[in-house]
Formats: C-alpha cells, sequence, structure tokens
C-alpha cells in the first residue's frame, strides 16, 4: 500500500477489499451480532483513517520530529576504543568507529566476531570495560538501558523479543512509551494532556505499521504474525521511540530472497525519512545493496572499514571469511 | 454471577475467537456506549440485590447470605488490587496479605479504645460519628506507602526470588501485630474499632453498618455489601483507566519480557514500583473495610494461608482479566459459605460441613485441574491496552465478518486475499 516493494502482497488485497467494501453500506452493519472466524484478523486501515492511504502522508508522520544536535553527515555516533571483557574472553578489543547521520552503515564479521555485544555496548546492555561511547555529543556513560532509548538510540533483536501477547499496535504504542510524559495520577483521572498523548501514540503507531507494512494486522497479537510480519513490527516499534539512530540486529534472519529484497527496500524507506541506521548482517548481498559505508570486525578487532566496494576487494576481509589458503601463508 | 461461568466453559483452548466467552467479548464490543450502559447497570443492581432476593438454591444455609456477600465484597477487592501486582505486572507476590493487615490495624490502631493511638472519643481529633470514613484514606496512604517500602528494595529481585520476599513481608506484618502486644494487643487483638455511623435506630442502636445489625433481610452485611460494591466500581474506573494508558501498557510490557521494555525506553523499575504501591493501596482499603465489618482485628486473620488464598482467587478467575478475579473471589468466598449448614442438594444427602472443613483440599484440587485443562483461568485476559484504539478494533471486526460471510457464500475475494498476506 505504501510502497510496491516492501508492501507486498498487502496492496493486492486492500484493492480488492475496499471494492468489496464499496458495494456494501459499511455504517448499518455495526449492530450485526458478533462474527466468530479463525482466520487472520485483517484491518483495512484506509477505513480507519483514510489518509494513511496516502504513502506521502505516511512517511510525513513517521519521520522523526526531534531536534539532533549532529549536522548531516557529521559524527552521530562515536565508538572510542570499546573494549569488552567477560572475565579472559576479550569480546571486542579497542574497537572505533564512528557512525554518521543520515547515512547507512553495516556492521560485518565472521560468526562470533563480536557485533552483537558491539551493539550491546552500544545501546547500554553491557557498559564498556574501556573507552566510551559517545552519542550526539555527549557520551553514554552510566545512563540506564531506557534512558539510552530516551536518548535516541534504539534497536531489534537478533532474535524477535516483541510482547508476544499484545496486539501489534499496542506493541508499537509500548515504544513510544519514550515520548510520554503522563504518569500515574494523569491517567487515572484522563487529565487533557494524558488524552492528547495516548491519541498522537496511537495515530503515530498506526502510520508506523503502515510505514513497514504489516497496518492490516494491527489488531492481531504479536504471537500470532507470521515471521516476517513480526520482523518488521519490531522496527516499527523501534522507530516509535523516534531513535536519532536505529540499530537492527540481523534483520533478515530466515528471509528468503524476496523478502530480503523487500527489507532492502524498506531500509532504504527509512533511511530517506531521515533516520540513521546501523545494520548488522550476514547476508553478503543485502549489506553490500543497501550501505553506504561497512565497518569490518574479526575476533573483537576492526580490520577494515570503507565503502562496500573496497570492502569488497580488502583482502584482510577476504581472508576473514574465506580464510587463507595453506600455501599462501607460508 | 452464573452467567460468566456458562459462558466460558466451552472456550476450546488455544483456538482464538472461537468459544462463547469470546463471542460475548465480541458482540459486546461492538455494542454502542448507551447500549452498554442499558444492560450494565439492570446487571449491577441484580447483583446488589441478590442477598436480599434470597434465590432458593443461592442462598447460604448455615451462614448469613449477608455476611457472605460482604465477604466476597472485600476479597473481590482484594483480588483486583492482587491482580494488579500479579496479574498486570507479572511480580509475584505471596505476602498480600501483609497489605490487608497494614490496612485493618491501620483502622483499629486509630479507632480502637483498647490501642494507646486511639484518636476517637473526648479531646480527640476523630469524632465517633465519622472516625471510619476519615481514617480510611489515611489507611489507604499507610498501605501504599508500606508498598511503596517494601517494593524500592525488593523490585530488584525478580520471579522466585521476589515471591520469596514477599512472603517475608506477610509473616512479618502478622509477627509484629502478635509480638508488639502493648500497641496491638498482640493475641487478644483490638476491639470496638470504628464502622460508618449511619441510620441508628431505636431497635437498631448501631446503625445500619453495625455488627449487631443481623436481624431482617437487610442487615449489616448487606450494607457492607453494597458499600463494597461502590467502592470496587470506583477502584475499577481507576484501574481501568491505567490499563488502557502508559501504564497498563508498561505493566503488560514487563510482565511479557522485562528486559525487551527496558531497551524500548519504558521505566520499569518505576512503573513495577507503581504497580506495587497501587496494588497495596487497594489491599489497605479492603482491609480497612473488614476492621470496620467485624470491628475487631487480631493477628490470626492474617495468615499465609490467606495470601494464598487471595492469589487462588486470582489465578481461579484469570490473572489479568479485571471481572474474572471478582469470579474468582466470589467462588473462594461463596463455595465454602455454600455447602456450610447444607444436609442434601438436589435432593442427593450430603455433609456439608465436612465439605466446607476441607476447602482448601478442594481448592487445591480444583487449582491443579484447572492448571492442567485451563491454564489461563475462567475468564482468560483479552486486555485492551489502548484509549482510543475502539474504533480499530470494530472496523478489524467488521472486516473479519465480511471474510467470514464471504467464505460463507463461496465467493472467494477475502479468503484468497487474507492468505495471500499471510502467506
Amino acid at each position: 500500500m505504501t510502497d510496491p516493494g516492501s508492501a507486498r502482497a498487502g496492496s493486492h488485497f486492500d484493492e480488492q477489499n475496499r471494492s468489496v467494501e464499496d458495494a456494501e453500506d459499511v455504517g448499518s452493519d455495526k449492530d450485526l451480532p458478533g462474527g466468530v472466524t479463525e482466520e487472520p484478523v485483517i484491518v483495512d486501515v484506509a477505513d480507519v483513517e483514510p489518509e494513511l492511504a496516502d504513502p506521502a502522508v505516511v512517511a510525513e508522520r513517521v519521520a522523526p520530529t526531534r531536534a539532533i544536535d549532529t549536522a548531516v553527515g557529521a559524527d552521530l555516533l562515536e565508538m572510542r576504543d570499546v573494549t569488552m571483557r567477560f572475565g579472559g574472553l576479550v569480546a571486542l578489543d579497542s574497537v572505533s568507529f564512528s557512525i554518521r547521520r543520515g547515512e547507512i552503515l553495516g556492521l560485518i564479521g565472521p560468526n562470533g566476531a563480536g557485533k552483537t555485544t558491539c551493539f550491546n555496548a552500544m545501546t547500554g546492555v553491557y557498559r564498556p570495560s574501556d573507552g566510551q561511547v559517545v552519542f550526539d555529543g555527549e557520551p553514554l556513560g552510566k545512563l540506564k538501558r531506557n534512558q539510552i532509548t530516551r536518548r535516541g538510540i534504539a534497536r531489534t533483536f537478533q532474535n524477535i523479543r516483541l510482547f508476544s501477547e499484545m496486539t501489534a499496535l499496542e506493541n508499537v504504542v509500548v515504544g513510544t512509551d519514550a515520548r510520554h510524559r503522563t504518569s500515574v495520577p494523569g491517567a487515572t483521572f484522563r487529565t487533557p494532556r494524558h488524552r492528547r498523548e495516548e491519541h498522537d501514540a496511537i495515530e503515530r503507531a498506526m502510520a508506523l505499521l503502515e510505514f513497514v507494512g504489516v497496518g492490516a494486522r494491527a489488531t492481531e497479537k504479536a504471537r500470532n504474525l507470521p515471521y516476517g510480519d513480526q520482523r518488521r513490527l519490531e522496527i516499527a516499534r523501534a522507530l516509535a521511540t523516534e531513535p536519532k539512530l536505529l540499530c537492527l540486529d540481523e534483520p533478515a534472519a530466515g528471509f528468503n530472497p524476496a523478502e530480503k529484497a523487500a527489507l532492502m527496500d524498506l531500509i532504504r524507506k527509512i533511511r530517506a525519512d531521515g533516520y540513521t541506521v546501523l545494520l548488522i548482517e550476514h547476508d553478503m548481498r543485502l549489506v553490500m545493496g543497501v550501505t553506504d559505508r561497512i565497518v569490518v570486525l574479526e575476533f573483537g578487532k576492526k580490520i577494515a572499514e570503507g565503502q562496500p566496494a573496497e570492502i569488497r576487494e580488502n583482502p584482510a576481509v577476504i581472508a576473514a571469511y574465506l580464510g587463507v589458503p595453506d600455501d599462501a601463508t607460508a | 454471577m452464573s452467567t460468566p461461568v456458562k459462558q466460558t466453559s466451552a472456550t476450546p483452548l488455544g483456538r482464538p475467537h472461537a468459544g462463547v466467552g469470546d463471542r460475548f467479548r465480541l458482540w459486546w464490543n461492538a455494542q454502542s456506549r448507551p447500549a452498554q450502559w442499558a444492560f450494565g447497570v439492570p446487571f449491577i443492581l441484580f447483583i446488589a440485590l441478590v442477598p436480599i432476593l434470597n434465590i432458593p438454591v443461592l442462598t447460604t444455609v448455615g451462614t448469613n447470605f449477608g455476611a457472605v456477600m460482604a465477604q466476597f465484597g472485600m476479597i473481590a477487592l482484594i483480588a483486583i488490587g492482587l491482580n494488579v501486582v500479579v496479574g498486570q505486572a507479572g511480580l509475584l507476590d505471596l505476602g498480600y496479605v501483609g497489605f490487608y493487615a497494614v490496612g485493618a490495624y491501620t483502622v483499629a490502631l486509630l479507632t480502637s479504645p483498647d490501642s494507646p493511638w486511639n484518636q476517637t472519643g473526648e479531646g480527640n481529633w476523630l469524632s465517633q460519628d465519622w472516625a471510619w470514613l476519615a481514617v480510611l484514606p489515611v489507611a489507604v496512604c499507610i498501605t501504599a506507602i508500606s508498598g511503596l517500602l517494601l517494593g524500592s528494595p525488593t523490585l530488584r529481585l525478580r520471579g522466585d526470588y521476589l515471591a520469596i520476599v514477599t512472603l517475608g513481608f506477610g509473616e512479618i506484618v502478622r509477627l509484629l501485630a502478635d509480638n508488639l502486644g502493648e500497641i496491638t494487643g498482640g493475641g487478644r487483638g483490638l476491639s470496638q474499632v470504628a464502622y460508618p455511623q449511619l441510620g441508628q435506630t431505636e431497635a437498631n442502636p448501631g446503625g445500619l453498618f453495625s455488627a449487631g445489625n443481623v436481624a431482617g433481610r437487610i442487615n449489616s452485611g448487606v450494607w457492607w455489601f453494597w458499600l463494597s460494591l461502590v467502592l470496587i466500581m470506583v477502584v475499577l474506573l481507576f484501574v481501568g483507566n491505567l490499563e488502557r494508558s502508559r501504564v497498563g501498557r508498561a505493566w503488560v510490557a514487563i510482565r511479557e519480557d522485562e528486559d525487551a521494555a527496558e531497551i524500548m525506553g519504558v521505566p520499569t523499575f518505576k512503573f513495577k514500583l507503581w504497580a506495587f504501591t497501587i496494588g497495596a493501596a487497594i489491599g489497605g482499603l479492603s482491609g480497612a473495610l473488614y476492621a470496620g465489618q467485624v470491628q475487631f482485628v487480631t493477628p490470626t486473620n492474617f495468615n499465609v494461608i490467606n495470601s494464598v488464598l487471595f492469589l487462588c482467587a486470582v489465578v481461579l478467575g484469570g490473572q489479568g482479566n479485571k471481572l474474572g478475579v471478582i469470579l474468582g473471589a466470589f467462588i473462594i468466598v461463596y463455595l465454602p459459605n455454600f455447602f456450610l449448614g447444607r444436609t442434601d442438594l438436589f435432593g442427593i444427602p450430603i455433609n456439608g460441613n465436612e465439605i466446607a472443613n476441607y476447602r482448601y483440599l478442594f481448592f487445591g484440587l480444583a487449582l491443579m485441574v484447572l492448571m492442567i485443562f485451563r491454564p489461563q483461568g475462567l475468564l482468560p485476559a483479552r486486555q485492551k491496552l489502548l484509549t482510543y484504539g475502539r474504533q480499530l478494533y470494530v472496523a478489524a471486526r467488521r472486516t473479519a465478518k465480511r471474510q467470514h460471510g464471504d467464505a460463507g457464500t463461496g465467493d472467494q475475494h477475502g479468503t484468497t486475499g487474507a492468505e495471500e498476506v499471510s502467506r
């Protein structure tokens, strides 16, 4: 519905659905007894909010509204000699690189290279043993995880971690929590500010679902969504926190080539909307196709950094991925 | 109260939107607000009138039905409070009776003549007539603070560890009440606790709410039941508002995956503490009601077995479902009293007193059977966490029905579309 590539079969369905709907009087069937079905519950989003039929409106609502100190092209996040030790194991060995505002940065490396550790150090899951992470001009220091999210770093999870008993829409609205200011008293007595915030949150969440292409399943429980939609929902939930930097941890894991292509479109669309993206991925075609720059890790060390074309030719990277023939080392 | 039991009994497991209960829920959600009021108000009135209607099979033989309903009202309040902690936020609290005790003892300590801190009577700031009502908010506040005090160190623990610490708290409160003899009267307890002074007559010198008002159909139990019904509705309104806000969503998110919630920017510790405090306050409210009703508190009323019984009400009724836990509370209170003093049931001779004595055995068995066949409780949670999601859900239902209709008439449009989306 929004983007032919990412909405996949959804757009096709919606067209049909609307033609069916035109034929009958929508308002009159409100009072009929309960329709019971075991099929997935599909919502026609245009039915609820007609404006969302227009991709431009969706993109505008999804776009970040927060002021970012960093200029476009300048370093948004900087890893300064970050070291992570777990007992005797050095998972990251003084890794330094930066993410520039507005780019899609790929973080790759063979299994166990420390990609996810790097990610966790950035998002506050672990505190670096040494070194510093500087974000939007300020070091993250000892901020708590939820405070880091409020600062503007959002992430998805390698193994999907949605709130499975909540509906897709509710999942995304939880993501907007960081932007709510009413607390328990306001919510108990339903103050005007609380109502306004709830309204805005649901509106934005609906636009986000539409943006990633799961708008039609807004009212379904997250655990009942198909795998691909769950991954997209995670992205929508992360975007709901209005991040300055969106970190995607292997978003294409378990995807078939068609789904990967759709995901690439989505990532590009997210960047075009004004977000900065960090992408961890195994799939080389996807990384090479979508990123602006790539950082390569191996055994906790950065071994290369550059544009996709450079990385592809880099002998150290080739050695890390394919190994070095025995005669070459001798 | 018998209708909700019936509607859920047939829901097969693992099939969403297939049971009678779900059908009822869908139907109910589709009604307009005035229609919901038109059904809801008479239903609540019916519930309120149950103790004075004297329906033959429903009424209790061994004890006064009004008193049973009053007890139900209090346990229902407790279940609602405990549901916030256990059902919504997923924090297992095994010492909830502690808050009940704190609420009851606050009222008793401030109004009983046996207590050194008695504030009623000559020269004190509490007038005898208004003492109970004036102390009620004090009891709620003090219990909320006790919840805050217990929660702030312990909510850093998770799962079983939290359960053990709260279990300890419940016991500490009871043991304090038992052993601080000079203040709480120890095992003798505190008597002549204040209660609402209303409607004194010559035949009824204590007033409508007095424990001495036992004659007739509308006795003190019925009055207490009505009072607790009003309080239940107020509490339900507030808790419902919270549920459909960022607070309720944060609670459910914490229950589902605490780490993910925190990484999504939810201040988890803060909201866990709120859940604990709110739950405690509701428990304290119920305790204050209890102290007023029986006008006498002793430590034995706050045994750890009561904590388990409250938890039983929540689990039995359905964790996370406000109406479900009220049903659970009703079952917990009503069933033992139903059998008490009964010598035959539908013509079959039974020894009701014995059955009532073995109630813990039967509750245990019932819980085990429930956990096997219906682990989500009698009325499972279908939480609604959005204030303005209504139109969306109505739209979803409309589309669902359309698909259903299409499939029925052989028109394949809707179903093929759905399959394509779900692949």
